[in-house]
């Protein structure tokens, strides 16, 4: 028994010196940023005292007993086995505290799911492994990737601060406005989760759920995809920014000039021709942001799951094939379409890239009117 | 596990009964006791090849960052982690006691169907061969979690899905053999005298736990064929584009998952229900209470399932039922509990190991519980769905629930099996290494879930370091304590203090007044019950 308590004790030891290291991680649930995460965070507390309570009482007894009614102590077992009174009280008992219980849940619930009468509506798009905001009420749109570099992931750099939490563009919303979300995917199932909002809503392919929020006090907010989905769904991270209206206003017309702008300059692109270096710099870029995931950055793939493009029949020979492939994407397989993903120079760089890059050396360029070609086809 | 009985006095007319030498024994039996013995040792097996899979888990956690795996195979040990664990190491743990235990308890000489029992035996070691064997086809084997939503698991999944949708149906049609058995067992061969309620609350349990099992498993037979058509026939039962919904495949799935997390409870009961009054000496509380309770807990079982799905999007209506029903479960649960309380109140206890993980099981089950009716509680489950802290509730439940009352029966009837007792100072080492290395494993799970880690991640932010750091030390300890449980059998099985039939001073019981071990044929000539 000396034995025991030793191993007890050294261990709560070695626990305590743990909880005392990692104070940056809250032990309870987030109370949030809005009223709603606040209600639920009372609700999470109000249950977890009942269990406490209960706990305190059950194993009280339990452990009087244990302490008190032992062989070793020399007692005479008693016979009793059973009292319908007993039974009754302590089934109707746990009845009346789980309707209390139901009554702040059923409130809160339906709150929750009340999305009328929003002031800015996003659409919310999953696929593998990134997500897609989309201002209903502006001519806004764009894709979050995660911004943790692959060299952090791997251990070769050191890790920054919000690693893993980080996205290259995040959402933006205004404060003190109903900001209802629409959620649906393009391949998988995901999961738009924002701890401090307490909205988790599945992306579902094929369906729009809808979701609200109420933010009042500017932040950055983050969270991840909640829903198995897939091999990088550690690394699709929600990062959501809420702004005072002006600051808003004034970033959501900035925001749709520059798109505005982009889609312009994209048409004259389409009268120029590109370099060999400029084509392959920015299709290196383009090809770590959104292939390497699943082709990785060697080229190699993932046999069985991912085609290599190293040497592949597409990427060497079949040039009209390989621009199908990227704009519209194969159906019944994760090649996702990227005709709405990328601009038509970033689709052609990323097809030159892949003919030219690990020993392919087709020696093809590809220039944005080519693709722009493709699509009118 | 069970030698050949020379016992001379109650059996010797049917010494020449005894089993067949060597390999065809065990391939050929027909004996509830040697086909125990196989389900037993094959989930113990299961659990060893299962946890494995959880260590490379917890070494790929232990710190931030991807270091020994890559997240195509992290995926896969979570998945398979889990079918073995469910499927492999917990179900047919509970099948080998139903055949060891049911005929004794009720005074019958074997299972009613003893050469289905063979044969639900024997497929299951080619049902799991063809899962293990799928991690090393080309693009590893199924990644899309225990729980295979599609259209992950549909168009999104490589050709594993094959296999993993044939082995999946071959433990199917093994859990439903195996529940036929112990339906028709209890039904036809009941000693003359042994009323249904006068039944050992483990052959009740069991009886309960086997409608659920032919009652569900063939949804779950249902929904991967339906995954394998729409992988491979062009059907659209979960494609929306095909006019199917990919929801639906959750809905079916967890009306099978719901009752299934249930199969693999409601013989716990029924073992802490025979632990916990031998040990107080002093009779069962409520033992119609618990009758009912158990048979309360597997009908609402089949009213909860939506509350995995909180989240994908349900009405309110339906979200307000699912929320209710399954508070309603905490009712029946929490008679349990305190009727066990109550047992050992003014009781006269001892400690001997069975004990121990009996105690164990009714704290820890019980937290497990908590932290269910608080999933239960929609608004809350929105913040808590699919983070560590369901992760941490599970095993609560499965681990120092359904596997702690596998331990403890496995202790309690070792001396029965073996004829030998068991090492008392090895089994408390084994409890209290067990004890003490869950919680480090376990606890702290909920906390990381609260303070947001989602599951099923390879890698995770900063913040969430320590504890994994410690979660990983408390799943390797974990782990290696249950290398000594294996010592411990071995050592039992080889010899040690003779045991005697009564075993335990308090245990009351048929398989308590044949020798031990108990003899190859038993109960040829029924008891009379009185």
């Amino acid at each position: 028994m000396a034995r025991t308590s030793y191993l007890c004790w050294s261990l709560l030891t070695f626990l305590l010196a743990f909880s005392t290291q990692s104070a940056e991680m809250p032990l309870n649930m987030t109370q949030g940023v809005t009223e709603i995460s606040q209600q639920v965070y009372n609700l999470h507390m109000k249950i977890f005292y009942i269990c406490c309570a209960i706990g305190i009482a059950v194993f009280g007894v339990m452990f009087w007993s244990i302490i008190h009614h032992r062989k070793s102590k020399g007692v005479e077992p008693a016979q009793f086995h059973e009292s319908t009174k007993v039974e009754l009280l302590w089934t109707a008992f746990p009845v009346l505290i789980l309707i209390l219980m139901a009554i702040p849940a059923t409130q809160t619930l339906i709150a929750m799911e009340d999305t009328s009468e929003a002031d800015v509506t996003v659409l919310i798009t999953g696929s593998q492994w990134k997500w897609h905001y989309k201002y209903m009420d502006h001519k806004v749109e764009y894709f979050s990737l995660l911004a943790t570099p692959r060299q952090q992931i791997d251990n070769k750099l050191s890790k920054g601060e919000n690693y893993l939490l980080e996205v290259d563009r995040p959402l933006v919303i205004p404060t003190g406005k109903k900001v209802r979300f629409l959620v649906t995917s393009d391949d998988v199932i995901h999961s738009w989760w924002v701890p401090a909002f307490a909205v988790k809503k599945d992306a579902n392919p094929g369906f729009i759920n809808e979701a609200w929020t109420r933010v009042d006090q500017p932040g950055v907010y983050r969270g991840q995809c909640a829903e198995l989905c897939g091999k990088d769904h550690g690394f699709m991270p929600v990062v959501v920014i809420a702004k005072e209206q002006a600051d808003f206003d004034q970033w959501i017309a900035q925001e749709a000039a520059t798109q505005a702008a982009a889609k312009e300059a994209e048409l004259k692109l389409l009268a120029m021709n590109m370099s060999k270096e400029e084509l392959m710099t920015l299709g290196e870029k383009v090809y770590m942001g959104y292939c390497a995931a699943c082709h990785q950055p060697n080229g190699m793939g993932i046999p069985g799951v991912f085609p290599a493009l190293k040497g592949s029949k597409m990427a060497l020979e079949n040039l009209p094939g390989h621009i199908d492939i990227v704009l519209n994407g194969k159906t019944g397989t994760s090649m996702q379409a990227f005709d709405k993903q990328l601009t038509l120079s970033e689709i052609a760089a990323v097809v030159t890239y892949e003919r030219n890059a690990w020993d392919n050396n087709t020696g093809d360029l590809v220039q944005a009117a080519d693709i722009a070609k493709a699509q009118s086809k | 596990m069970s030698t050949v009985t020379t016992d001379p006095h109650a059996h010797a007319e049917h010494e020449h009964h005894g089993p067949a030498k060597g390999l065809k024994r065990w391939l050929y039996t027909t004996n509830h006791k040697d086909i125990g013995t196989l389900y037993l040792l094959f989930s113990l097996l299961m659990f060893f090849i299962g946890g494995a899979m959880a260590m490379v888990i917890r070494a790929e956690l232990f710190q931030p960052g991807l270091q020994i795996v890559e997240p195509n195979f992290f995926n896969q040990m979570t998945t398979v982690h889990g079918l073995i664990m469910v499927f492999g190491a917990v179900m047919p743990a509970f099948t080998g006691l139903a055949n060891w235990l049911i005929p004794m308890m009720i005074g019958a000489p074997d299972m009613a169907l003893p050469r289905m029992n063979n044969w639900s035996f024997w497929i299951l070691p080619f049902a799991f061969s063809i899962l293990l064997a799928s991690l090393f086809m080309e693009g590893g084997g199924p990644s899309f979690g225990w729980t295979f939503y599609a259209p992950l698991s549909t168009t999104y999944s490589n050709d594993s899905t094959a296999l993993f949708v044939f082995s999946v149906h071959i433990m199917g049609i093994s859990s439903i053999m195996g529940a036929i058995n112990v339906i028709v067992t209890i039904m036809n061969l009941r000693a003359p005298g042994m009323t249904y309620m006068k039944m050992p609350l483990f052959v009740w349990t069991w009886f309960i736990t086997a409608y659920l099992l032919i009652a569900v498993m063939p949804v779950l037979a249902g929904v991967v064929t339906m995954v394998l058509t729409d992988k491979y026939f062009g059907t659209s039962f979960f494609d929306a584009a095909g006019g199917g919904d990919p929801v639906l495949f959750q809905h079916i799935f967890w009306f099978f998952g719901h009752p299934e997390v249930y199969i693999m409870i409601l013989p716990a009961f029924g073992i802490i229900s025979s632990i916990v009054p031998t040990f107080a000496r002093k009779p069962l509380f409520g033992y119609a209470s618990m009758v009912y309770a158990t048979s309360s807990i597997a009908l609402l079982s089949f009213l909860v399932w939506a509350h995995h799905m909180f989240t994908t999007g349900m009405p309110v209506a339906a979200e307000l039922f699912f929320m209710y029903c399954t508070m309603l479960i905490a009712v029946p649960t929490g008679v349990k509990v305190f009727n066990w309380v109550a047992t050992m109140w003014r009781g006269a206890m001892t400690f001997e190991v069975p004990m121990m993980f009996s105690l164990a099981f009714i704290v820890l089950f019980t937290i497990g519980g908590f932290s269910g009716l608080m999933l239960a509680i929609t608004p809350a489950d929105f913040q808590y769905h699919d983070t560590y802290f369901v992760v941490a509730h599970f095993h609560y439940v499965l681990v120092t629930g359904a596997i702690f009352s596998i331990m403890a029966a496995a202790y309690y009837w070792l001396p029965k099996w073996t004829g030998h007792m068991y090492d008392e100072t090895l089994g408390q080492w084994h409890f209290w290494c067990s004890l003490i290395s869950v919680n480090v494993l376990f606890f702290p799970m909920h906390f990381v879930g609260l303070a947001g880690m989602p599951r099923r991640i390879p890698d995770y932010a900063l913040q969430f370091a320590d504890f994994n750091a410690l979660i990983s030390i408390g799943g390797f300890a974990f782990g290696l304590s249950q290398l000594l449980f294996v010592a411990l059998v071995v050592k039992c099985i080889k010899g040690g203090e003779k045991a005697t039939d009564q075993v335990w001073e308090g245990a009351e019981g048929l398989e308590w007044t044949i020798p031990s071990p108990a003899p190859y044929h038993s109960f040829t000539t029924p008891p009379e019950v009185k």
